[in-house]
């Protein structure tokens, strides 16, 4: 059995009440030392408040060939952004 | 640069009309500036050429730590000591955001160390020069962080995605070294004589070997021109090598040291430095192993990791006992 340490993805909450975001990956034995590595890793400039590390072998990930029919039919509903309606300036603020 | 002389094919850069549709796909993507993903189709070439480079530069950080790390103990203040530790810590940092990144092209972390400590892989010829003073850190800071913040803001627009966002991530990070550098060069020059002597002793030995990390003139290389036609490289290594010297001279003036070469002189018509030749030799000897701390580096490097086996496994092991306890209670 490989004695290399799994690999896991880290996700960091800033600040400003933003979402976590992925900010790259790191070797632990175990989810407490992702953790602590994770801190050392990738907040030593107070990037955040708050850490989430995942197995990276939990992850399942899209297909780049599926690019096409995973998000190609939303390019197709344009009206789905509100600039697609014109409202006349009479209207007002909407 | 932290990864100097990296090879690629060695073929040659082909034209459009030359690729099969799937490799033509690939390079459309580059030429508008499109990045290119871990799961995304990319040629073999492309991929070992990156994971050469940025494995390179992942133990040019690394090993990059020892020479520093030689004057933690001894700094002169318990400021400056807190200071360099937390700059040694940005360097395993920035070595592991660069490690995760090759990863990402199916090589492995240990395959990675393993290249490094059998001498397969390399790192920047830089790090095998030795810290005599405390000058020298100053000195390593300005000018060493200095050329390699020059190499790594183009890096940031590299067309493989994870390689271009852990540049993005250190670069931020990088701008303290330098200062930091030159800070202390700052406090020295401002001394006692004794203390500006050996500023001006630490410009002496570093400038040269400098220079050097920016590679040898690359205008015949063709891996250098098929790592530029990949995105991997935006910029010659002359043409870096000029503009760090139009940088750093003025920066040099300021503190009052003179830069060790004596053809270097302002050019009014090119609006730039012109300056004297590089030893080019002692650069291919250091990068064959034959510097002057090569043999240190690598045994401290072989050192660390032997003795930390017992620990890794030991981790493991304990991690994976745990496991088993869990699955058996559930």
């Amino acid at each position: 059995m490989s004695n290399e340490w799994p690999l896991w993805e880290v996700f960091v909450r800033g600040q400003h009440g933003l979402a976590h975001r992925h900010v790259g990956s790191l070797h632990a034995p175990d989810v407490k030392l992702a953790l602590n590595n994770a801190r050392d890793v990738y907040t030593r400039r107070n990037e955040g408040v708050s850490i989430w590390v995942v197995k990276s072998t939990d992850i399942t990930a899209s297909a780049p060939g599926d690019k096409e029919p995973l998000f190609e039919p939303s390019n197709a509903k344009v009206y789905r952004h509100p600039s697609f309606f014109d409202i006349p300036d009479e209207v007002g603020h909407m | 640069m932290y990864a100097q002389m990296v090879k690629s094919t060695g073929e040659g850069v082909k034209s459009l009309d030359e690729m099969e549709p799937q490799e033509r796909a690939f390079q459309e993507r580059i030429n508008a500036d499109v990045k290119i993903e871990p799961k995304d189709w990319m040629p073999e070439g492309y991929r070992k050429t990156l994971v050469r480079q940025i494995s390179q530069h992942a133990h040019s950080e690394i090993v990059g730590q020892l020479p520093e790390g030689n004057w933690i103990t001894r700094a002169p203040t318990l400021e400056r000591k807190m200071i360099l530790l937390a700059k040694v810590q940005d360097e395993a940092g920035h070595g592991l955001y660069l490690y995760c990144a090759a990863e990402t092209l199916g090589v492995s972390r240990d395959e990675m160390t393993e290249q490094l400590l059998s001498g397969k892989a390399k790192y920047s010829s830089i790090f095998n020069y030795p810290t005599l003073t405390w000058a020298d850190i100053g000195a390593i800071g300005w000018l060493v962080d200095g050329a390699a913040i020059m190499n790594q803001v183009p890096l940031q627009r590299c067309s493989y995605g994870p390689y271009s966002r852990a540049m993005i991530r250190i670069c931020k990070e990088e701008s303290f070294h330098q200062r930091q550098g030159y800070d202390i060069m700052m406090k020295l020059v401002k001394g006692t004589p004794e203390q500006k002597e050996m500023a001006q002793d630490a410009i002496n030995r570093w400038w040269w070997p400098s220079l050097m990390m920016f590679g040898p003139s690359d205008t015949d290389s063709v891996h250098s021109a098929q790592s530029m036609a990949w995105g991997i490289k935006q910029n010659s290594n002359d043409e870096l090598r000029q503009k760090f010297v139009d940088q750093t001279v003025p920066q040099a003036d300021y503190l009052g040291l003179k830069v060790p070469d004596p053809d270097l002189r302002w050019n009014e018509e090119r609006g730039s430095y012109d300056f004297g030749e590089v030893d080019w030799n002692e650069f291919y000897e250091v990068l064959k192993g034959n510097g002057p701390c090569n043999a240190e580096r690598m045994a401290a490097r072989r050192k660390a990791w032997d003795d930390g086996a017992w620990f890794r496994e030991g981790l493991m092991a304990h991690a994976r006992k745990k496991e088993t306890r869990i699955m058996a209670a559930e």
